[in-house]
């Protein structure tokens, strides 16, 4: 089986163990990614925070591309992306004129019927039903869930898992063996994009995350967010300084959890490109 | 709506909201939800529901203040205001309408400095190459803010580990990135 893959930047660049890790599951599952031909950035957080038109442009650009290349279903894995993806779509579906404005811009069509999959909508799709038949490995291990901002809200257009108390990737954490942990920060923010402009900031948001895990026993952090996975690991010296001590609690994107427990070798998981060390 | 006097919206940047975002500032009711779950509601000038409240009274003085604050910057956008609303008003959805505005106006906080140029950086990273370019990203905040010294001992690092690329990936089509830019982003030149 084939599905459409729109990889984002982060997952060519700093963030490459999550894509390594969604290519190493899929294959193990029998799906083939197909990436949209010539994507361009979504725009991020940048775009929508200083133009409107650009923050609407660049998503419709990559969505436009996938529907003439026929791609019917694209998984989005970065959850930053997936979320400007799909606000663009239902901010155009909703408006005619504005997405007249827009296909102008990008002297490019976009009808709006291709369907958008986060990385938990595709494993739950295609993945779940055989997925208890193929773990090897259980891992056994207390997970706290962190789904962060941009998976969940705005649900209204998102419409995807509770806004307060998410479940989704709990209960697969179930499936392949974990313990997932009852905790008070599986929705609030790492500090996202000021992740460069104001280190400490980031250092506090993410530090209150980190230290709630590690008070309720977690020995892991499970993401589906690259932008999370920075702040909790790359930034974890800044998060160190906020809590006052050295926490090595790991962070594990939810496909690396998923691929140990099936067995796929640690080094096709990236494991190795961490700054906090993987060591279960 | 309009008639009903509960929920008259003030003319002036309140007005603006509205026929941009279509948020109503006059349906906030000031119970400060969204300050109590804003992340970062204690690092900023005017937490979110008093912003609210400054649009509500349609006062030329306090709009420049809302414009020129600090908050309208350091706002993540996370979105939890919005979540927790009662009123379900699109707090965010304003955030990015009036940063917009502050920075074509100029009236952008000069604490904002640094976040403004990372984000003038990124966008600046993909318009050329189509893709972000980390690298490149870097360089360039550092040459906008000089803050040379931040970070340095984090790029090693990620080179280490292959989370660097040392070129950028070019897409194909880059005339058509560079006209989508041209089109949208040519008012608001640095």
């Amino acid at each position: 089986m084939t599905l459409g893959f729109y990889p984002g930047c982060s997952l060519k660049g700093s963030s490459r163990e999550y894509a390594e890790s969604v290519l190493a599951v899929a294959e193990t599952f029998g799906i083939t990614m197909q990436e949209i031909s010539d994507w361009n950035c979504c725009g991020a957080t940048a775009a929508h925070n200083l133009n409107r038109d650009l923050s609407l442009a660049l998503p419709a650009r990559i969505l436009a591309l996938a529907e003439k290349q026929g791609l019917t279903e694209i998984v989005v894995p970065c959850a930053a992306c997936y979320s400007r993806l799909t606000v663009t779509r239902y901010e155009l579906s909703k408006d005619p004129a504005l997405k007249a404005k827009i296909s102008e811009i990008n002297n490019m069509e976009f009808n709006g019927t291709i369907s958008i999959l986060n990385i938990i909508q595709m494993i739950d799709k295609y993945i779940t039903p055989v997925l208890e038949s193929r773990v090897v490995k259980p891992f056994d291990h207390k997970v706290a869930c962190y789904y962060g901002c941009y998976l969940v809200r705005p649900h209204e257009i998102l419409n995807f898992d509770r806004e307060e108390d998410p479940q989704t990737m709990d209960e697969l954490m179930l499936k392949i063996g974990a313990t997932p942990i009852d905790w008070a920060y599986k929705t609030e923010c790492c500090g996202a994009g000021l992740s460069v402009s104001r280190t400490k900031s980031v250092g506090r948001l993410s530090g209150k995350i980190i230290g709630d895990a590690k008070d309720r026993g977690a020995e892991a952090m499970i993401v589906v967010c690259p932008m999370c996975h920075s702040n909790l690991d790359m930034r974890r010296d800044s998060v160190n300084s906020y809590l006052g001590e050295k926490v090595d609690i790991p962070v594990l994107y939810v496909t690396q959890a998923i691929g140990l427990a099936v067995g796929i070798e640690r080094k096709a998981l990236a494991l190795q490109r961490h700054f906090v060390k993987v060591t279960i | 709506m309009s008639s009903d006097p509960h929920h008259s919206i003030p003319a002036g940047l309140g007005s603006e909201v509205f026929e941009n975002t279509e948020v109503k500032v006059s349906r906030c009711y000031q119970c400060g939800k969204c300050s109590a779950g804003c992340p970062l509601s204690e690092e900023m000038d005017y937490p979110p529901s008093l912003i609210m409240r400054m649009l509500q009274t349609g006062n030329k003085e306090m709009e420049e203040k809302v414009l020129s604050s600090f908050s309208i910057w350091v706002c993540l956008t996370c979105e939890m205001c919005f979540a927790r609303c009662p009123m379900s008003i699109d707090i965010p959805k304003m955030m990015d309408f009036l940063r917009e505005k502050a920075l074509r106006e100029k009236k952008s906080n000069p604490k904002a400095k640094e976040i403004v140029a990372f984000h003038k950086s990124f966008l600046d990273s993909i318009r050329y190459t189509g893709r972000l370019y980390e690298i490149g990203l870097f360089a360039d905040y550092k040459t906008r803010t000089l803050k040379i010294l931040d970070d340095l001992a984090l790029a090693p690092k990620m080179l280490m580990r292959g989370k660097l690329n040392i070129f950028p990936e070019l897409i194909h089509d880059r005339s058509g990135i560079a006209s989508i830019f041209r089109k949208t982003v040519k008012k608001n030149k640095n």
